[in-house]
């Protein structure tokens, strides 16, 4: 202990979209193998003032080179082999290459994430308009967010997660959570609505189960899944009918109020109890509720948002914002808790297949020729709109759809809808190329991996939930073989023919992402990351010059006419009912030790042992009906396919449907089951809702699942091998 | 090519057929027009006790229509399914590719002496019908200068209507022929149940009593029972059932038993003429429930609009429900304990004035009513409809709500 040791770097977490911030320090003296850093509180840091869930507190074990790609791999005679970078790329390039000119540029893909940096999505997006030249490029936070940015741009003419930041919420009269167990999936948010409820104000959480969230609320409302729709309009209904609408906020700030009203009309109390099964009772309570209060919140998450209705859903939500005055003023507003790490920056700056960076319209002549202008190119060499992320994924392979793919950041084998079709589709692809940290289920099936270095090791801004842009700054160095993102695509641009404009330095790229976001809905000209260091974060939009904007709408909302415009919907069933056949609803969600398709989480011991694989939530009383217990593995079957996964009884689901976490691969992936029904605006399937069958499994089906769970539990082996066991399991499910 | 739709009505099962056809039909592929004989746009049946109350504003009930073209305060008089034209009241003829009945219903006029008024052909002065808007409108009116009322009948209609006359401050009665309240859909407990309520907020009930003749020279003065008895009134309130209007279509030469006869396609007897509604007769069976209505109405948007080309009705699961001010009332399937062959299992609150019963065959659900404490209706309502088996222990169904346990 006589030299000092290295400074510890601020930085934030690699998981959710509350980007909690953290501390690094150099881990002295470094052991060969094991993380380079530990995790420290970071108490000054605004979003989550030091505190840390479980997974960002063992985020560190992932840098640790044992779970880690460290060399590229390319697949030869059906396996995949350790080789050099120059060699990967050479081969990369030539066959996404070969694919545009077999097939045309569109025929070959691009698919992104959302937890990729703003710089990292932002030059996936220009690679694919410039490098490659193709309309094809979406990514997973088209599952994500989809349906509340279609929703609150329609509402508010512009999509910030939330239009305040976190610490409002503590001080909001009464929020309604729709669909969200932040409990589980952003503990650390949970302290902003126990503040809230300490401090006389009142939380109702709508969800199917009674999770860790809806628990300390003081009312749960527990509709039936897919029907949150109606459950608005039932809501907007009572605050008409009992006289609780803000006449001078409709009349000044909103358009659009007679069709909402009459829409609520037909969506009487009485009515909405049938099809939602939410007593008028615990209707009227959550109008008084939410009317008493003086302000007042609705926040959604995946729950309303991840069905084939979910923009309608949400606009239904933010009418009753609108029609009861909570928008637009402070402590009050409708928010959507983004999920992925950035969620928010990825869908801005031009990954999303209609989109340019600020988060402008591809359609949009000036917008292209703005953004043309910034790239250097002719705006009519910029492709148009491309396809959505579940159409790009199931045309893969097919005629008119997408030869090649360049997947950066997503694990679809395990996170899309229909999964085991989308695993065929992957499969039919002439060549696939995946950027990911580790080899995960898709990684598995590509010709050319490319590792990546991750959060700790490397510069990047995200953006929030908040709208607020954060900086992650690198405090150790990636594992030997490890390159960045940005490298890669400065790589691949090059070898396609663009020896410029694809900079691998995380800073020079914001530079031109500011220029290209200038005058945008994201405007992020005026941020720096000299500005984000000093200010605990910017928050857009901030144009050149000027301030960042912490809370948006107060004095007008971002419409041409400056109103909030009332959705004009109607609820509709979901995509596919219950019947005969498929009596039960299943709905998907998320446990507290996972993370999204688990590829980090399962990977970190700690975690692991926490939720170490599938389970089927069901009500004891369905359990009885259909002759299971505790722990008897079950088979749910959909009209897509069967998944396995132990039974686990709980009074706190409703009888009618049942739960599966959808963060594992193998016989127990909950997506197998999923319904690829798609909201006709987001293109968002509808992952929180579809028609299963729930038996016992057969005997030799649970010796399919047990060897399945010691095959995951034995973790990494030699990277052939796991691709072996990988495809022989593929072939047997 | 656009296809002409015209839907005689403008009801409740008129705006949703309107309002879902052309939320699923290609854009400008229907034109769709309703002709209705009241002076309103389309609006909500079901809120008209609480515009009587004042909780609605007569014009904040306007249901969605889609966009349709609504020709309200225009009854259509006749109909040429041959020629595909129908004649409105004003004389003029319109020419349509598919005709939709959506007329609705009447209220039923009881055989009650001097129930009209001596000049012309209406009701008595201070006797009402509770079927419209304007007759809710003129009731208000009416309650606000009255000083006690009557409501003649005792089913759904007549049990909020006199609920919404209490609330008003008025001192109500109702008069009810059979021996408890809603005998449709309760049994005599939870008819009691529910009249214990209705006292308690100043409406008295007498069952098994027949309204024979009215009083009063020019407006009415009181209300003469069969058994000669004579409540003193000034405020007369209709409530006894719904017929289907089904004239139109009778003299169209269309098939008509109590109402416009459809098959499962919702079709009648003439080509390309479709009803819905109260107006229609489905297996059988006329409803007069806006539940049933919306499902016809959904069926055969579905089928016109190309949505869901081959939807059918096979008929509704009927459930009743009434929020009327404090009274909360499920009822549904078949709640009798005349049969053998079922079990019945019931809780009686008296102190909460809740009443609740299921009625069960084997492990099914084939009734239940709850009267009171609704809070497991949405569970029941699930069993119901989709058949499930109950658990061992039904009174969980009761007691708890499902997921609570």
């Amino acid at each position: 202990m006589t030299s000092a040791p290295p400074p510890p770097v601020d930085t934030h977490c690699p998981y959710c979209s509350l980007q909690c911030g953290m501390r690094l320090r150099p881990v002295e003296p470094a052991r060969a193998g094991a993380p380079g850093v530990e995790i420290v509180e970071r108490p000054d840091f605004p979003v989550n003032r030091g505190a840390l869930c479980g997974k960002g507190h063992s985020a560190a074990e992932l840098l640790s080179s044992r779970h880690r790609l460290t060399a590229p791999l390319v697949r030869e005679g059906g396996t995949l082999r350790e080789t050099t970078w120059p060699r990967a790329l050479d081969r990369a390039a030539s066959v996404l290459e070969k694919t545009a000119t077999r097939y045309g540029r569109d025929a070959v893909g691009v698919f992104g994430g959302g937890g990729l940096t703003n710089e990292k999505a932002y030059l996936l997006g220009k690679f694919a308009r410039v490098a490659l030249r193709t309309a094809n490029i979406d990514y997973n936070g088209r599952f994500c967010m989809s349906s509340a940015a279609a929703a609150h741009r329609a509402a508010f003419g512009l999509d910030r997660g939330l239009p305040f930041p976190m610490e409002d919420v503590a001080r909001t009269g009464c929020v309604i959570l729709v669909g969200s167990n932040l409990a589980d999936t952003m503990p650390p948010a949970l302290r902003y609505l126990r503040e809230q409820q300490a401090a006389g104000g009142r939380l109702i959480v709508v969800d199917p189960r009674r999770t860790r969230t809806a628990e300390p609320a003081d009312l749960h409302l527990q509709p039936v899944p897919g029907t949150d729709l109606a459950l608005a309009l039932g809501l907007l209904h009572l605050v008409i009918a009992d006289g609780h609408v803000d006449e001078d906020f409709i009349a000044t700030r909103t358009t659009g109020f007679e069709r909402a009203r009459a829409s609520a009309m037909a969506h009487w109390p009485e009515r909405v109890e049938r099809i939602t099964g939410v007593p008028v009772a615990q209707q009227r309570k959550a109008v008084e509720l939410f009317t008493e209060a003086g302000t007042g919140m609705v926040l959604t998450a995946r729950g309303p948002e991840q069905q084939s209705k979910g923009v309608d859903t949400v606009g239904a939500w933010i009418n009753l914002c609108l029609a009861t005055g909570r928008a637009g003023r402070p402590l009050s507003g409708y928010g959507c808790l983004t999920g992925q790490g950035n969620g928010q920056g990825g869908r801005e700056h031009g990954q999303k297949a209609d989109q340019l960076p600020g988060y402008r319209s591809i359609t949009d002549p000036a917008a292209r020729a703005h953004v043309g202008e910034v790239w250097g190119i002719d705006p009519d060499d910029l492709p148009g709109p491309g396809r959505s992320a579940y159409e790009l994924l199931d045309t893969l392979g097919t005629d008119g759809g997408v030869r090649s793919l360049l997947l950066m950041g997503s694990n679809p084998v395990v996170s899309a809808p229909n999964a085991e079709h989308i695993t065929e589709r992957l499969r039919s692809l002439d060549s696939l190329v995946v950027c990911d940290v580790v080899l995960s289920e898709t990684a598995r099936l590509a010709d050319v991996v490319l590792p990546s270095a991750q959060w700790a090791e490397e510069d990047g801004t995200m953006t929030n939930l908040e709208g607020r842009v954060i900086l992650r700054h690198a405090a150790v160095a990636p594992p030997e073989g490890v390159r960045t993102d940005l490298y890669t695509l400065h790589e691949l641009a090059a070898r396609l023919g663009c020896e410029k404009g694809f900079p691998a330095d995380a800073e020079e790229v914001f530079e031109e992402l500011r220029q290209a976001s200038a005058g945008g809905d994201a405007d992020y000209s005026g941020i720096t990351y000299d500005r984000v260091r000093k200010q605990d974060g910017v928050f857009w939009p901030c144009p050149d010059g000027e301030e960042g904007t912490p809370r948006l709408f107060l004095d007008r909302f971002a419409t041409p006419d400056g109103r909030a415009r009332f959705a004009d919907v109607s609820h509709r069933p979901a995509a596919e009912v219950p019947d005969a056949d498929f009596p039960l609803h299943l709905t998907t969600g998320r446990v507290l030790a996972q993370y999204q398709s688990g590829a980090q989480t399962r990977r970190t011991p700690e975690l692991n042992r926490a939720a170490p694989g599938p389970f089927v939530e069901l009500h004891p009383r369905l359990a009885r009906r259909i002759g299971v217990g505790e722990g008897d593995l079950l088979a749910v079957t959909s009209r897509r396919g069967r998944a396995l996964a132990p039974a686990r009884l709980s009074g706190a689901i409703r009888p009618d449907t049942v739960f599966m976490p959808f963060h594992w691969a193998g016989p127990g992936r909950a997506n197998t089951l999923t319904n690829p029904a798609l909201d006709p605006v987001s293109r968002m399937p509808e992952f929180k809702v579809c028609a299963v069958r729930v038996e016992k499994a057969p005997a030799e089906a649970t010796e399919t699942a047990e060897a399945a769970e010691t095959a995951e539990a034995t973790g990494m082996v030699e990277v052939a091998e796991t691709v072996e066991t990988a495809k022989t399991a593929g072939e047997s499910s | 090519m656009t296809r002409r739709i015209a839907v005689v009505g403008a009801g409740m099962a008129a705006a949703r057929f309107a309002q879902q056809t052309l939320a699923h039909a290609p854009v400008g592929e229907v034109q769709l027009t309703l002709f209705g004989h009241e002076p309103h746009a389309p609006y909500n049946r079901a809120l008209l006790a609480d515009v009587l109350t004042g909780r609605y504003r007569p014009e904040s009930i306007a249901l969605p229509t889609g966009g349709a073209d609504i020709r309200h305060g225009c009854e259509v008089v006749a109909l040429d399914p041959r020629a595909r034209t129908l004649r409105t009241a004003t004389g003029e003829s319109v020419s349509y590719d598919t005709l939709v009945l959506a007329t609705g219903a009447n209220p039923v006029l009881p055989p009650i002496r001097n129930l009209h008024s001596t000049v012309g052909t209406g009701l008595k002065e201070g006797v009402h019908a509770f079927r419209t808007l304007a007759d809710c409108v003129r009731l208000a009116e009416a309650a606000a200068n009255a000083t006690r009322a009557v409501v003649v009948g005792g089913g759904v209609l007549g049990v909020s209507a006199a609920r919404a006359l209490a609330a008003l401050g008025l001192p109500v009665e109702i008069v009810h022929q059979a021996p408890h309240l809603m005998e449709r859909h309760l049994d005599e407990e939870a008819g009691q149940t529910v009249r214990r309520a209705l006292l308690a907020m100043g409406a008295a009930v007498y069952t098994e009593n027949r309204a024979r003749a009215l009083h009063g020279a020019e407006g009415v003065t009181g209300l003469e029972l069969a058994g000669g008895h004579v409540l003193d009134t000034d405020l007369v309130v209709l409530a006894c059932g719904v017929r289907p209007r089904s004239a139109l279509a009778k003299a169209a030469g269309l098939t008509v038993r109590r109402g416009v006869v459809v098959d499962d396609t919702l079709a009648t007897s003439a080509p390309d003429v479709y009803a819905i509604g109260d107006c229609a007769e489905h297996r059988g069976t006329v409803h007069g429930l806006s539940g049933p209505a919306w499902e016809q109405a959904d069926v055969l948007a579905g089928r016109l609009s190309g949505a869901r080309p081959h939807a059918v009705h096979t008929g509704s699961r009927v459930l009743a429900r009434l929020s009327a001010g404090a009274i909360e009332i499920a009822a549904f399937g078949d709640v009798t304990d005349a049969d053998r062959d079922t079990d019945v299992l019931r809780l009686t609150d008296a102190t909460r004035g809740s009443y609740k019963k299921l009625v069960m065959r084997d492990d099914r659900l084939v009734g239940a009513i709850l009267v009171g404490d609704l809070a497991t209706v949405g569970d029941l309502t699930h069993a119901y409809e989709r058949e499930e088996p109950l658990p061992p222990d039904p009174l969980h169904l009761l007691t708890t709500q499902g997921a609570h346990q």
